[in-house]
């Protein structure tokens, strides 16, 4: 069987649907920062696969850019949760309180 | 094709965000290496100042050539200098200006004043400017990133504060998580048109038949992000975490130049990409417009913190501003535009002096702290019921003349039904900005309730004034600012 651009874009597609339930649904901050990075990854595969499609360089620039995004905002996400982690002990985004959600 | 990578049309197209970029990492090394007496609040904020200074003369300088020659492009058609690019790029150096002037005393009774926080300001300022000048996929997509991650860190400065820290952590979930969405509606657009230069991709959108599922999808993913970073409803969570936790500068700066800047790009998207598939997505926004106007004016009611209750009536101000789009002729955008500009200076002047009422181990942050302040500052409570008054939307004041286009333009396309509902819930969010002014003129401060003094410098002081003179002005005089906001939005409707 021959893999396809329809193919790549329904992974895509779960996996921007698992990235989503993830983030709703975990309580671990760090699985939740995992499945913004799933989403992101999703971006990636949609990406590349209609640069590879369409016979063009721009998709995979563009791919570029996301997972240098993906880079900066895991620094900047892990570096906040190590600050509340020295504050408040805790990882759990159900016991992250003081503001009501 | 490749001769030139780098002309100086591109550089004088890209010289705000150079200018600022630069003033930053200015700013990092003067810090760092310089400056000895830490104490100096003024010795970060006045190069940022500057920056402010010299992005204003590039401005000026954009603006004449846009004036002579229509709007002109660089760096191979991914940037676009266009009186919309020009009027968003005035409003993020008037926020920014005022940011930095209140910071200088806010960020000192914070025991927080370091270089990175002028540093952040100005390069999150340079992430919106190319969100207002970007014309293509990649470009918008950093610009909105570099804006977001400045902020993540500038919500959560405050480090060893509990609040503080939950803000930015929930900011930055929510806003990846819709910058995935974004950036994923991106990636089909691109599928879809095969290029990422807007202009290109609203020749393929219009090409597609209606009901493409490719298409569809596009929409749907690009406008929650969307919504997300205006917070509007049912997207708006963050938005009163964010606000109440963040520095009180940083929340002024959030809910003004974050919201004008993702309004920006959501215009620019709309009203080019997706011009065609208007049929589409302008019931979707005006059903969300109204969930957002009810949502944002009645939790404010309930509020007690005055920070939040500032942040759910920008939330009802997004849906107004929504509607702007959603009417979608020319009186809404004019409308969107002089709203917008309008909102700088009547919500800064609000944050000021909520900022102002902070001082070191008293947050003061809540409406009961307003009780009384007519007998301890009646010159300030003054200019708070200017704000407050302007907020509502009450002639003659700048707040009335962006609600005024809007409810204009909503007519003129005979949605009547969302006019009174919107007119409505301007009687509503009248209650909760008028309690604030109650409060300071009409209730005594309780008796063991140590009462809250404003603490004032020169920068804070200038900047209240300056609002509110401004809000006045325009209130009075709105002809030339109305003329400026109309010229630039129609520009980008072209």
């Amino acid at each position: 069987m021959e893999v396809t651009t329809a193919h790549y874009l329904v992974l895509s597609t779960l996996l921007l649907f698992i990235g989503t339930v993830g983030i709703l649904t975990r309580r671990n901050i760090i699985v939740i920062l995992m499945s913004v990075e799933l989403i992101l990854n999703a971006v990636n595969i949609n990406l590349i696969a209609f640069s590879s499609a369409l016979q063009q360089i721009h998709g995979q620039v563009f791919s570029i850019f996301v997972i240098t995004d993906a880079a900066a905002e895991a620094a900047v996400g892990l570096g906040i949760l190590i600050a509340l982690f020295r504050n408040k002990e805790t990882i759990h985004a159900d016991e992250i309180d003081l503001l009501r959600w | 094709m490749d001769a030139i990578l780098f002309s100086a049309a591109d550089f004088h197209v890209l010289k705000p965000v150079i200018l600022l970029c630069l003033f930053g990492c200015g700013i990092l090394i003067t810090d760092a290496f310089l400056i000895r007496n830490r104490a100096d609040r003024w010795k970060n904020a006045i190069p940022a100042l500057a920056a402010q200074v010299a992005v204003a003369a590039s401005l000026v300088q954009h603006l004449g050539d846009v004036r002579s020659g229509g709007a002109f492009s660089g760096l191979n058609g991914s940037m676009q200098v266009d009186g919309f690019a020009v009027f968003f790029n005035w409003l993020f150096v008037l926020a920014a200006s005022l940011a930095i002037v209140i910071s200088a005393r806010y960020m000192g009774a914070e025991g927080e004043h370091r270089g990175e926080f002028y540093a952040l300001l100005l390069f999150a300022q340079a992430g919106m400017s190319v969100m207002a000048a970007g014309y293509d996929l990649v470009v918008l997509f950093i610009g909105l990133e570099t804006m977001a991650l400045s902020f993540y860190v500038l919500v959560g400065f405050l480090r060893d504060t509990r609040r503080s820290n939950e803000a930015a952590l929930k900011y930055l979930i929510l806003g990846a998580f819709s910058s995935g969405l974004l950036a994923y509606g991106f990636s089909i657009l691109y599928g879809i048109s095969g290029s990422t230069n807007l202009g290109e991709i609203a020749k393929a959108v219009a090409a597609r038949s209606e009901g493409d599922l490719a298409l569809f999808l596009a929409l749907i993913t690009c406008s929650v992000g969307l919504l997300f970073k205006i917070a509007a409803a049912p997207f708006h969570m963050w938005a009163p975490d964010v606000y109440e936790g963040a520095p009180t500068p940083v929340t002024a700066y959030v809910s003004v130049a974050s919201k004008a800047a993702s309004f920006a790009l959501m215009l620019r998207i709309f009203l080019t990409a997706f011009e065609s598939a208007a049929e589409a997505w302008m019931p979707l926004l005006g059903a969300i417009a109204l969930v957002t106007m009810t949502i944002g004016n009645f939790a404010a009611v309930t509020q007690t913190n005055v920070k939040r209750m500032l942040a759910y009536s920008s939330i009802a101000h997004a849906g107004y501003i929504l509607l702007g789009l959603v009417a979608g002729n020319e009186t809404g955008l004019r409308g969107v535009a002089v709203y917008l500009l309008a909102y700088v200076f009547m919500n800064y002047g609000a944050f000021a002096l909520v900022a102002a009422l902070r001082r070191e181990g008293e947050a003061a942050e809540d409406i009961d702290d307003f009780n009384g302040l007519y007998h301890r500052a009646p010159g300030y409570t003054i200019l708070l019921a200017i704000f407050m008054l302007s907020l509502t939307g009450i002639p003659p004041l700048a707040g009335f003349y962006g609600k005024y286009f809007i409810f204009l333009a909503i007519l003129r396309e005979g949605y009547y039904l969302v006019a009174v509902f919107a007119a409505i819930y301007v009687a509503v969010s009248a209650f909760y900005y008028f309690r604030l002014i109650r409060a300071c003129w009409l209730l005594e401060e309780g008796e063991q309730q140590k009462p809250a003094q404003l603490d004032m410098n020169f920068g804070t002081r200038a900047a209240l004034v300056a609002c509110a003179l401004l809000t006045l002005l325009i209130g009075i005089y709105p002809q030339p600012f109305i003329d400026l906001a109309g010229e630039s939005v129609l520009a980008a409707l072209r």
